[in-house]
């Protein structure tokens, strides 16, 4: 979707400013943020991609007025009332108000590590062959979901050129909105970055994205 | 994505407290999701230990040291860089499916991820919070040696700039150059030089006067 995720060659916000490297948290409730975020993920209730959307779906004022656990924790309250699990009632009260819902997975402290050592395996066995290979030119469609992609507006409707064939993938397109993992070959796709941004652009840039096949043509 | 604070009618009942309105929110998400049995209070705690101490950037650096002193992992890492990345015990949640970029002098590399925060958690811990912020993310891809000059990194003018956009979940990791009169350095006193920003491409690798 058109979101204010989207962020990719927007201007006005000013310069980056960078920080020490020991610094990992600005306040105690993002650590909360992080840790609940993790383990309520770990309840097996949401995927990834529809953790992304439940992000990218916040207002576009809000999104782009909030910081980035912020952000996290508004996209949770929006995925565990969506799941069934935590009631807008009970958000407004800050407690529990509705039973449990039974036989939940819970993440238990002595599983954190193993289920960080294991994270989630994102490829897919190689039903069909490839349909690009590495040199080809492509071009990206042009196209605008409402829901769920991960090709970024300013790559879209661009001719690039196959940089790398990564294997088969699940579709984020699909598995966001829970209609299964309709996995894609994906690619890395360099675009020079006069393509994408005009005449003007810094003739020394490349600019890569990784986009799934159904998101190229041939040229 | 600045600092500011929206307040929420949800949570007038707060209002008088010390706390920012964000703090009472997570703070109310965590009581209702420990009352309701869906979180281990103690996992919360490990987790945030394991992001705090354990698992950050010097991981990283190990494998930029590696790869600069032996040759052999180099080649690894360029064939497959999520098995040679796990040789060093550095496996798992966002950084499945590795990449290495290596900077030459011709070409330095920079990794964004402009839809959302996409990063090598494994080998970098939890990201910066400039990486997922707005200014970042927006103006990497169009305008690399403004974000470069933000961090004081000046390149020549024909180096060759390639930015990877994480758009899926294959992971970057750049490894910046050696520097000079660093020969014979051992594979823990050349991690020293490797910073953060210089394996997201943001910087250099320090030089050797900086750690002496």
């Amino acid at each position: 979707m058109n979101g204010a995720q989207d962020l990719g060659g927007m201007m006005g916000f000013g310069p980056v400013v960078s920080e020490p490297e020991d610094v990992r948290f600005h306040a105690e409730w993002e650590k909360r943020a992080l840790a609940l975020t993790l383990a309520a993920g770990a309840l097996g209730h949401w995927s990834i991609d529809a953790g992304r959307h439940a992000r990218e779906t916040l207002h576009p004022a809000d999104y782009l007025s909030s910081s980035y656990y912020e952000i996290w924790t508004k996209g949770l309250e929006k995925l565990l009332q969506g799941a069934g699990l935590v009631s807008a009632a009970e958000l407004k009260a800050g407690r529990a108000i509705d039973p449990p819902v039974p036989g939940q997975r819970v993440l238990q402290a002595d599983r954190v590590a193993a289920a960080l050592a294991r994270g989630t395996n994102y490829r897919r066995p190689e039903a069909a062959p490839a349909r690009f290979a590495v040199g080809d030119a492509v071009r990206t469609r042009n196209e605008h979901p409402a829901g769920h992609t991960r090709l970024p507006r300013y790559a879209r409707g661009k001719a690039g050129e196959i940089e790398r064939v990564h294997g088969v993938f699940v579709l984020p397109d699909s598995n966001a909105h829970g209609r299964g993992d309709s996995p894609q070959w994906l690619y890395t796709v360099r675009f020079d970055g006069r393509e994408l941004w005009g005449e003007t652009a810094d003739p020394t840039l490349t600019v890569s994205i990784d986009a799934w096949e159904g998101y190229l043509e041939p040229v | 994505m600045s600092d500011h604070h929206h307040h929420d009618h949800d949570h007038d009942h707060h209002e008088g407290s010390a706390l920012p309105e964000i703090a009472l929110r997570v703070k109310a998400l965590e009581s209702i999701l420990v009352e309701k049995g869906y979180v281990d209070p103690a996992a919360l705690e490990v987790l945030i230990e394991t992001y705090e101490t354990k698992i950050g950037p010097r991981n990283g650096a190990r494998v930029v040291a590696k790869a600069w002193a032996d040759a052999a992992y180099r080649d690894r890492l360029r064939a497959d860089a999520s098995a040679a990345i796990a040789e060093l015990g550095f496996v798992g949640r966002q950084g499945e499916h590795m990449i290495a970029v290596e900077n030459t002098p011709d070409t330095h590399n920079l990794v964004v991820c402009t839809l959302c925060s996409c990063y090598p958690w494994p080998v970098l811990g939890l990201p910066p919070v400039w990486y997922k912020s707005a200014p970042y993310r927006s103006r990497a891809v169009i305008d690399p040696r403004g974000v470069l000059a933000d961090f004081g990194v000046t390149l020549p003018a024909e180096t060759r700039i390639r930015v990877w956009d994480s758009t899926a979940e294959t992971r970057y990791l750049v490894i910046p150059m050696r520097p000079a009169d660093t020969e014979g350095w051992d594979e823990e006193a050349l991690a020293d030089l490797v910073t953060r920003d210089s394996m997201i491409g943001a910087g250099l690798a320090r030089e050797p006067e900086a750690v002496r």
